[in-house]
């Protein structure tokens, strides 16, 4: 049995998040977490260290087998809820020997099979795996129309075509079979693999730079976008005047909203303007908003922007201290809505992470990083010249890694790949 | 109501998968009847006079490790025994030979004649008889009615076979035949989804006329590998096959002549393997290859017949004599028998149980050809599984059930009932993803326990395996009982990093490059073990970082596998199912949780909810 990891909460306002993992390598994990197994049933705080390195403070929680909500042994780790924590946790536990993400609904089903769910209480359950399952193949379908989807392609190709012709040396090897095919093998399983390393270097660096998420604020010229941003980080992070285009560059401003990393970016006021500097600073407002994640717009009354709001944009009537608006409206004069705005912001983001979009992020990672390490073996192997079906297995073993990007490779997938290039037959 | 004579189970046809499971059946104490046309043709090789290969040698073994016929025949009709794959390691081994037709068929004949419980009976059947929701027996053309707890078909070709050769078409079966009509027509009301496959052969040569000089020559093994555990050296005089090679000429007038080529002249409407292309196929689809290869197998030793393996058609027989002494070594040949493409009806494999019977009719089971499959050794592996679940459920005994875990049957039936066939199926060991476990060598240790426990396994093989097994055991100790320093190991030459721990012997098998003498001079006593014995240890040991990896994996199939789910689970209205997914699961009423999974659309959410309703159905039961 798999000792099975994941996120359990969805990413609380409360800044702490809650990490599940089960089976028999629990008290293991923990130990080699912890430095220690805390006693059961009792919340005992902990520094987690993973290979050397700090990841976070934790509340620990063990549970011995029987006494769980799988039934297994298992625990909890309420961390802190940023991003890079959770995601640092994460990687640390995929790293331990043994371990691996859940799948959608295993916790709920190893509760089932050991006897600890009721009828309805299951079929509670199955709304939320459906949305878990749902959000999984929605990101794997982004990720698939990305610019990712190429190399997922090449991946596939290269692979399939590794495994069909090493089955065709070992499953027709009475055919008239070129005996050349294993240099060619190892050189598509050299590249994949290459690949997969650059992504995840890639992966590594991305998560680095950009850590969270960017909020755009954007609005004509002097409506009070500054003294916003200004209000809403609590410090002079933007000059703030009367003369409208004031703000040329744009000013960005990191802060914590319902744990999540958030980058604010004040924006040069959106209006056509003469002034060549400042029409740089609107263009460049206009770029950055677009790319934003979420854009808040601040208006005064209904003036037309050269920027229409997406799906998902938030509207808020600015100025606020000068009249009477309905529905969102802020004063960063008076600091008036500003917090139900910070709310507002975090709903929407909060919403864009539940379900566990970057729980898969992190799933697509393990896959791509343990189906490196078996393209590894199977490349050693290859100039090892260890038996072929090793080889083979490792390779299929990279393939099922990497099911969750690539799609499931079938017997039926190889053997097409191998009846359209050799002729094969008696 | 006049006397009608009565057995357990009563087999349909006396091909291999006929006969497999006559003798299953009869093995397990059931009283048996195998009804035939003609008690002559039981087991005769229809096609290539050759069993085993890859895969397939497989799935031979593993009938031998439960006491069946095919590979005592096999052995006892060997004339050129080749272990394929000898240089990969052990898990891809297969092992094949030429079979003299005339032995083999004796063969299976004599094992069937002196097996108790069995009746062979000529006859033809006409219909199935029904009572209420299952089997009753059959009814012969002259009128007999037999009973029987169990039928099980196995009548491969006769389904609406049609011949091809040229323009020429003949029926291959009994079509036309009013009552076998009548049989096909219930068949066809009971087992819903019919298809249509085709497979050709190629002429036959009269080895008289070859210039055998002329040609290659393809020698067997020093030492043969046989099927059965139970044999250790060939019983015949051992030959050599012939190699030669097609060429342009014979390209060229296959080229020229396509378009009289049943295949290609648009008469055949069946979907035929891509593994098995006729010479038309191959020069077509590979036009840039000068030469295919064939190889000049012969059919006995005391027969002159020649099948050339490689050069199925379906061209008429003036084309396929000009493209045949195109060919090097044949340029006088005389074809005795013309190559020709066969089509027949098959029904949708869906339609079956894991044990082989039909979900639409109790008590009546499919094995062979019918089900989509091809070859002889596909066809036999499926004949005693039906044959062993027959006869089961004749006494009311539990299902048997093979596992994709525990061996290539399982694999094939879990395939064939859940994927269901679009060509005729092959069994290759790409198609058994724990393959590196299941091998040809230990069959055996992983089937004949399953035989001794059902009874199907007689008193020579059970004691044999005990002897064998006690060796393995006392091996082990020898190979697992001290652990060597890294200082101690690299005295005789093996490479270790000298800061790392121990090792056994067994651990050091799984080291790549470790020899039998390195292994013999850190431990005398091993030289001493049964080389046979040690092998298997060997084979064990070289695979297992590879099995621990897949140990989870297994285990988690297994569970699913054996999670039942209840047969009267109503899925429409379930909460929480969609009525899409209900549609399905009605549809396929799939028999365990591992089968429900391979609906398509399967969704996690719904594999819970059947668990969480079997688990209630399983408790109420118990409560």
């Amino acid at each position: 049995m798999d000792t099975i990891f994941a996120l359990a909460s969805a990413r609380g306002k409360a800044g702490v998040a809650v990490i599940r993992i089960s089976g028999p390598k629990t008290a293991e994990t923990i130990k080699g977490l912890c430095g220690d197994l805390p006693v059961p049933r009792k919340a005992s705080v902990r520094k987690l260290w993973h290979r050397g390195a700090f990841l976070d403070e934790a509340l620990v929680l063990v549970f011995e087998a029987g006494k769980s909500f799988t039934g297994e042994s298992s625990a909890e780790l309420h961390v802190h809820g940023g991003v890079a924590t959770i995601n640092a946790v994460n990687a640390a536990l995929a790293d331990t020997p043994g371990l691996r993400m859940a799948e959608a609904g295993e916790f709920t089903r190893r509760a089932l099979e050991n006897g600890r769910l009721d009828l309805t209480q299951v079929e509670g359950l199955a709304d939320v795996i459906d949305a878990e399952t749902e959000a999984q193949r929605r990101q794997a379908l982004a990720v698939l129309s990305g610019s990712l989807g190429d190399k997922v392609k090449r991946w596939r190709e290269g692979l399939l075509r590794s495994q069909a012709l090493i089955a065709a040396t070992i499953d027709f090897s009475d055919e008239e079979i070129p005996d050349n095919l294993l240099s060619e093998v190892k050189q598509l399983v050299s590249t994949v693999r290459l690949s997969l390393i650059a992504e995840l270097q890639g992966a590594a660096a991305a998560e680095r730079i950009r850590d969270g998420f960017e909020v755009a604020i954007v609005g004509a010229p002097n409506v009070g976008k500054s003294t916003l941003l200004n209000a809403l980080a609590g410090r002079e992070a933007a000059i703030t005047s009367e003369i409208a285009g004031t703000t040329r560059d744009v000013i960005e401003v990191r802060m914590d909203i319902s744990g999540l990393a958030v980058t604010l970016l004040d924006t040069a006021g959106l209006r056509e303007t003469e002034d060549r500097i400042e029409k740089i600073g609107v263009d460049r407002a206009l770029r950055r908003a677009q790319a934003a994640d979420l854009r808040v717009f601040l208006q005064q009354s209904d003036e037309v922007l050269p920027l229409l709001p997406s799906k998902g944009d938030l509207l808020v009537r600015a100025k606020a201290d000068l009249g009477t608006p309905q529905g969102l409206a802020v004063s960063g004069a008076t600091g008036a809505g500003v917090a139900e705005l910070v709310q507002a912001i975090g709903d929407v983001l909060v919403g864009r992470v539940a379900g566990s979009s970057l729980a898969i992020r992190q799933r697509h990672k393990t896959a791509i990083s343990s189906a490196e390490k078996l393209l590894e073996l199977a490349l050693d192997g290859l100039s090892a010249s260890a038996p072929i079906e090793m080889v083979a297995a490792d390779i299929s073993g990279a393939v099922a890694a990497l099911e969750v990007l690539i799609g499931r490779v079938g017997v039926e997938d190889l053997l097409g790949e191998i009846f359209s290039r050799f002729c094969i037959g008696k | 109501m006049f006397h009608v004579k009565h057995f357990d189970v009563i087999i349909v046809g006396g091909g291999h998968a006929g006969a497999e499971a006559a003798a299953a059946a009869a093995r397990m104490g059931a009283s048996a009847a195998l009804i035939t046309l003609k008690s002559a043709s039981i087991g005769v090789m229809s096609c290539n006079p050759a069993i085993g290969g890859l895969g397939k040698g497989h799935l031979v073994r593993e009938i031998d490790a439960m006491d069946g016929i095919m590979g005592r025949a096999a052995d006892q009709a060997g004339i050129q025994f080749r272990l394929l794959n000898r240089r990969k390691g052990p898990a891809v081994q297969g092992p094949r030979t030429q079979a003299d037709r005339k032995v083999y068929k004796a063969s299976i004949q004599k094992m069937l004649a002196d097996q108790q419980n069995l009746s062979v009976i000529e006859g033809e059947v006409i219909a199935l008889s029904i009572e209420g929701d299952r089997i009753a027996g059959v009814q012969l053309a002259d009128g007999t009615s037999l009973g029987a707890a169990s039928v099980i078909i196995t009548a491969g070709t006769f389904l609406n076979g049609l011949i091809h050769i040229g323009n020429d078409r003949k029926s291959g079966g009994r079509v036309g035949d009013l009552p076998s009509l009548k049989l096909a027509a219930q068949l066809g009301e009971i087992c819903v989804g019919v298809g249509r496959l085709k497979t050709g052969t190629p002429p036959r040569l009269d080895g008289k006329t070859i210039q055998w000089d002329r040609v290659g020559r393809q020698p067997g093994d020093d030492v043969p590998a046989l099927f059965s555990f139970m044999n250790k050296t060939p019983f015949l005089r051992q030959i050599d096959c012939g190699v030669t090679h097609t060429n342009e000429r014979t390209h060229d007038i296959i080229r020229k002549n396509l378009h009289l080529s049943a295949m290609y002249g648009g008469h055949i409407e069946g979907i035929g393997p891509r593994y098995c292309p006729s010479i038309e196929d191959k020069v077509v689809r590979f036009a840039d290859k000068t030469s295919h290869q064939i190889f000049l197998e012969p059919e006995g030793l005391d027969d002159d017949t020649v099948y050339p393996n490689g050069i199925s058609s379906s061209l008429p027989v003036d084309v396929q004599e000009a493209y045949v002494r195109s060919i090097e070594g044949l340029e006088q040949v005389k074809i005795l028998q013309p190559a020709y493409a066969i089509e027949y009806d098959f029904f949708d494999p869906r339609g079956l149980l894991q044990t082989l019977m039909s979900r639409s009719l109790k008590g009546l089971y499919l094995a062979g050809q019918i089900n989509g499959t091809t070859g002889y050794e596909e066809a036999a592996a499926q004949g005693m599984v039906a044959g062993l679940n027959a006869a089961a459920f004749a006494r009311g005994d539990d299902s048997i059930i093979f596992s994709r875990t525990d061996s290539y049957i399982g694999v094939m039936l879990d395939d064939l009932i859940n994927q269901g066939v679009t060509e005729p199926y092959r069994m290759f060991t790409s198609r058994a993803e724990f393959r590196l476990t299941l091998r040809a060598d230990n069959a055996d240790q992983r089937l004949t326990p399953l035989g001794i426990a059902l009874g199907c396994v007689g008193d020579l093989r059970q004691n044999a395996f005990a002897e064998k097994m006690e060796a393995i055991e006392q091996g082990l100790g020898l190979f697992g009982g001290h652990k060597f320093s890294p200082a101690e190991l690299q005295n005789v030459g093996i490479a270790v990093n000298p800061d790392g721990g121990r090792r056994t012997l067994l651990q050091l098998l799984s080291i790549p490059g470790v020899t039998r003498e390195q292994v013999d001079a850190l431990a005398p006593a091993v030289a001493a073990i049964n080389p046979e014995v040690r092998t298997q240890i060997e084979n064990d040991a070289l695979y297992a970082q590879y099995q621990n990896r897949q140990q989870n994996e297994i285990d988690a199939i297994k569970r699913e596998e054996e999670t039942l789910i209840p047969k009267d689970l109503i899925y429409k209205g379930l909460p929480g199912l969609s009525g899409e997914l209900a549609t399905k699961l009605e549809k396929r009423r799939p028999e365990t949780l591992a089968q429900a999974g391979k609906i398509e659309g399967m969704t996690p959410a719904a594999m819970v909810l059947i668990l969480v309703h079997t688990k209630r159905a399983k408790r109420a039961a118990n409560g």
